[in-house]
């Protein structure tokens, strides 16, 4: 039996391999414009469309009918989720796809490896050898770490876990993978690959679990791309098991693409991404510390007060913080922005790279919400024009509007970018309390001669800001 | 010779991948993410050829739960992405 499209020339295949990696690459070309980029999504998604629907054509497909029921069972369960996913559990849902990437790459080189020791008495080139390593290795800890990073996402595991010898256990852990995969390239026969790939799996299953485990709930945007990048290279690696043009060009693009973004949102906390990994950042004993951190006093604001604020403003730039997803606020602070738009006063939202649980949140929440995206601007967009912004309201966020940053050179966020919010006239800071934030430590803005706290929940107080100020009209 | 060619395409793929990405603005890096994350799916390339492939049992289950789970993978993240991505909308728009 043989594939549909077998009998032609066996370029066709690499023909279509070649077409599904342009329109991989015109795709994610698409993705460099908010106005084109679901044009750009379409393009790629008809990219996959060409690769999987060639290869299914083209091989000798044994069991059709296996291979069908697969494509449906994961088709509905992926459109399930993507259909009925709440906005703010999207980041937990795109680390599990992620992860299920991985774990599929682990899976065909394991199942390409038992195929191989049954029909070959001789030794696999060691290239496919040390592919299939690799694929076991990066694609099982895509797959684990993905599982921890989504339910810490989910609210499990949030709080670091942190243990003696750490580093130790995670050296061994890599060198046990190490020798399992110097055992599949080097053992020879064939009857010690598929056990030597498995161990290698059993280890990058640990590793992945383990590298996750200590690392901090807001640290997840760096965990999140990090775990991108390598689903990315399992793929391209299992691309070069297999000797497959398409994987190893669209895998290696995904990997760039991880990687990108991992070093952007290191860069956007002044932190290495050794220093991520290492964990045990956040989640510090001082969250339970409140006021009597602050010396100084605090002014409290009300609803009324910051409606009288933004009626005679110019310029209001709102900047987001997780508390506003948590909250699930993004529709009341869209609904201020509009009208104070709708009132001609000039209204950007200031966001911050990290600002979130996932690089880009709280852009996806305030595009749900219909805040146009050339109402969003990035840090270094937005940080020079504070000294002409009349009021900032600061909704859920801590840590990335923090002035010691930059004043305060013994600071553990020292260095780290972040919005220069004080340099406004005015600044409202929506916060539920005077709790610190993810890096532990008091922030002095919430002192400052020009700043008033509006106390409250996020949803309940930008609801009664929206309330106030329709009244103030 | 296969591995040089397969290196060649690493390499230069490398290279396009960080010319494109480095434009790609930080608004749009979740329906990125998202949507690189159903490019990584195209593992599912592989996983078609073991589970069709496979003559014993064990490669076929292997192979069975690879497409499933790599389809998950594709069709969610593009879907995610999608819906994403139709919600961005300009001030004219």
């Amino acid at each position: 039996m043989s594939g549909i499209l077998a009998g032609l020339p066996a370029e066709g295949l690499a023909l279509a391999y070649l077409v599904a990696a342009a329109l991989f690459i015109h795709g994610l070309r698409g993705l460099t414009h908010p106005r084109t980029a679901a044009r750009g999504n379409r393009i790629s998604a008809a990219g996959m469309a060409v690769a999987v629907g060639a290869t299914v054509l083209w091989y000798d497909i044994l069991s059709p009918g296996l291979l069908a029921a697969a494509l449906l069972v994961g088709a509905a369960v992926g459109a399930w989720l993507a259909y009925t996913v709440e906005s703010t559990d999207l980041p937990q849902l795109v680390g599990l796809f992620n992860g299920l990437g991985g774990g599929a790459s682990a899976l065909v080189a394991g199942a390409e490896l038992i195929e191989a020791t049954r029909a070959t008495g001789a030794a696999l080139p060691a290239d496919v050898t040390v592919a299939a390593a690799v694929t076991g290795l990066v694609g099982g800890v895509t797959f684990w770490g993905s599982l921890v990073a989504a339910a810490k996402l989910q609210g499990y595991l949030e709080t670091p876990i942190t243990y003696r010898g750490e580093t130790v256990v995670k050296a061994v852990l890599v060198l046990a993978a190490v020798v399992a995969g110097a055992v599949l390239v080097t053992g020879g026969l064939p009857a010690s690959w598929v056990p030597a790939y498995w161990a290698v799996v059993a280890a990058a299953t640990l590793l992945g679990v383990l590298v996750v485990v200590p690392i901090g709930g807001a640290d997840m945007p760096v965990v999140i791309a990090l775990l991108n990048a390598c689903s990315g290279l399992a793929a391209a690696a299992t691309g070069f098991v297999l000797d497959n043009s398409v994987l190893i060009i669209a895998g290696t693009l995904v990997g760039a693409s991880g990687f990108i973004l991992t070093v952007v949102m290191c860069e956007s906390m002044n932190r290495s991404l050794t220093a991520v990994l290492a964990g045990g950042f956040g989640g510090s004993p001082a969250t339970g510390a409140a006021a009597e951190a602050y010396d100084a006093p605090v002014k409290s604001t009300s609803p009324a007060e910051v409606a009288m604020l933004l009626e005679v403003a110019d310029r209001v730039v709102i900047v987001p913080g997780y508390g506003m997803a948590v909250g699930q606020a993004q529709h009341a602070v869209a609904e201020l922005a509009a009208l104070l738009t709708d009132d001609g006063v000039e209204v950007v939202f200031g966001v911050h790279p990290v600002a979130g649980r996932m690089p880009g949140h709280m852009n996806v929440l305030l595009a749900e919400a219909n805040v146009p995206y050339d109402q969003m601007a990035e840090l270094d967009a937005v940080n020079p024009t504070f000294p002409a912004t009349d009021v900032v309201l600061v909704v859920g966020a801590n840590d990335v509007v923090n002035p010691s940053a930059v004043t305060d050179p013994d600071s553990p966020i020292a260095g780290m970018p972040v919005l220069h919010v004080w340099e406004a006239d005015t600044v409202v800071v929506n916060k539920r309390s005077l709790s610190p934030g993810y890096a532990g430590i008091p922030n002095p803005l919430f002192t400052a001669d020009n700043t008033t706290m509006l106390f409250g929940d996020a949803r309940e107080a930008m609801q009664a800001l929206v309330t106030a100020y329709e009244d103030t009209r | 010779m296969a591995l040089v060619e397969n290196l060649t395409l690493f390499v230069l793929a490398a290279f396009l991948g960080y010319e494109v990405i480095t434009k790609i603005p930080a608004t749009l890096h979740t329906p990125l993410i998202a949507g690189t994350n159903a490019i990584s799916g195209i593992t599912l390339i592989g996983s078609v050829l073991v589970a069709g492939a496979g003559e014993t049992g064990l490669a076929t289950a292997l192979g069975f739960l690879a497409v499933v789970m790599a389809t998950i993978n594709v069709v969610g993240g593009y879907l995610v992405s999608h819906q994403m991505l139709s919600r961005f909308r300009g001030r004219g728009d």
